[in-house]
């Protein structure tokens, strides 16, 4: 746990001069960690990094304006910060990033998957790490499961484990597992006709609760009580309870994000009902890398392609009429 | 393709005030006969044209959508169709994902003096949406489906 202690020496060491820093500590239960908020060393001795460190700590960013901040970061979280610096939305020299090489995070509902249903993952009594494996204590016995059956999806098109923009990076780098997002999800997706396209999210969107934990999970949704979701004038969504409404608002968060999603994945980690959000992301974030080579996150000089035009577009193939 | 022969379908028209909107005025003024199913939202610009007003009209049971603004670098605002262009093409691009035929939505750009220009638009994408037929409709709240029903 060399790479642990060295995080942990590195958060105390920013905390000299600055007030908070961001990270992971262990949660509610042994398959999850929840958000930390460290302000003193007794506070640095419940960090942990790792494989549940799942949470975007980017998410707390914009509410810590003016204030100097430090977050631990994986690739995808650093994403999301650079996203935010790129659009002027936080200020990269009120932020200190500690970056550490990620090897994947859990997703809960896999390991709930592969239990089938001879215990839920809330009785797991305790994860223990070795190497590429989990081993759970259940109620019936030890189960083993390999880190890669049931790591985020993410984790599996994973171009940037590393924090590249981090301030100070502890371990070593690794090698990004793919070195290009082929969007095979999508291209699985697209064998559906239009109408079967239609019928699925029909059919997902009628689950929806409307909870809103895709949009208040979403580092990149910085607008909070002002969402045009809960907007009287302009009215867009009604408290209707059908999927018309449902998907409306999904098309409001994927807009909103088009050429901005760095495709973190919180927004269908956090839904309780397990609707398929990103995917409507995806297929945004295709078509910008495809038409203005454009990833978000990635570079904070660049602008976003939607916050600017070119008078000529070579890759816009325009109707004839 | 009036609806003198045909069931008229409903197709909405998003025009910038500055040239498209004064192009089929002029079209009016010319007297060019025009197929009679698209209906005319006038906005100050392409660039006011915030995609989701198509989504929600797509959504909300249109046929067809149509965009229309200045010709690029003829903006009365400068810049307004060049931000238009982009967001509309991602939004096009878009709409497969959703399971809606992305030829339900166009988006073009007519001058005001193209009177004839505008005519040829409607017809083309008139007959481009009675090709495709009515758009399927997304489902209602369950209550007010009820609701619907009692009223039928």
């Amino acid at each position: 746990m060399s790479i642990q202690d060295d995080i942990k020496a590195a958060i105390a060491k920013a905390l000299q001069d600055i007030p908070c820093v961001i990270g992971w500590g262990a949660g509610p239960e042994p398959l999850r960690a929840t958000p930390l908020f460290m302000r003193n060393a007794a506070d640095v001795e419940n960090f942990t990094a790792g494989f549940l460190a799942v949470n975007n700590p980017a998410l707390y960013l914009p509410s810590c304006k003016g204030v100097k901040t430090a977050l631990v970061v994986k690739g995808c979280d650093a994403r999301s910060v650079g996203q935010l610096v790129a659009e002027n939305l936080v200020k990269r020299d009120e932020l200190y990033l500690i970056g550490y090489p990620c090897s994947g995070v859990i997703d809960v509902d896999k390991v709930a998957a592969r239990l089938e249903g001879k215990c839920e993952p809330g009785e797991v009594t305790r994860l223990r790490e070795e190497n590429e494996d989990v081993i759970l204590d259940t109620p019936g016995g030890e189960v083993r499961l390999a880190k890669k059956d049931i790591a985020a999806d993410k984790c599996a098109r994973c171009r940037y484990p590393n924090a590249e923009s981090a301030d100070v990076f502890i371990g070593e780098k690794r090698a990004p597992v793919v070195d290009q997002d082929e969007y095979a999800d999508l291209a699985d997706f697209e064998k559906l006709s239009l109408e079967e396209r239609k019928a699925f999210w029909e059919k997902e969107l009628s689950r929806c609760i409307r909870c809103y934990a895709c949009r208040n999970a979403c580092p990149l949704c910085v607008c909070r009580d002002h969402c045009v979701a809960s907007s009287r004038e302009p009215h867009w969504l009604t408290q209707a309870d059908g999927v018309r409404d449902k998907l409306f608002f999904q098309l409001i968060h994927a807009t909103h994000l088009a050429g901005r999603c760095t495709g973190c994945g919180e927004c269908e980690r956090a839904c309780p009902v397990g609707i398929p959000v990103l995917t409507l992301k995806r297929a945004f974030s295709r078509q910008v890398e495809d038409m203005f080579g454009y990833m978000a996150g990635i570079d904070v000089n660049t602008t976003p392609p939607l916050l600017t035009f070119r008078l000529e577009e070579p890759e816009i193939k325009e109707r004839e009429w | 393709m009036s609806v003198l022969n045909t069931k008229e379908l409903r197709i909405i028209g998003f025009l910038c005030n500055w040239c498209s909107y004064g192009g089929a005025d002029t079209a009016g003024v010319g007297r060019f006969t025009q197929p009679t199913d698209l209906r005319v939202v006038r906005v100050p610009c392409s660039g006011r044209i915030n995609p989701l007003f198509i989504l929600k009209s797509l959504l909300g049971g249109a046929d067809g959508v149509l965009v229309s603004g200045c010709h690029p670098r003829d903006c009365h605002y400068a810049e307004g169709n060049f931000y238009a262009r982009r967001r509309l093409e991602l939004l096009k691009g878009f709409l497969p994902v959703l399971g809606i035929d992305p030829r339900r939505f166009e988006y073009t750009w007519v001058s005001a003096s193209e009177g004839q220009r505008w005519q040829h638009v409607v017809e083309a994408f008139t007959a481009q949406i009675h090709g495709l037929g009515p758009a399927r409709g997304w489902p209602e709240a369950p209550e007010l489906e009820i609701l619907n029903a009692v009223a039928r």
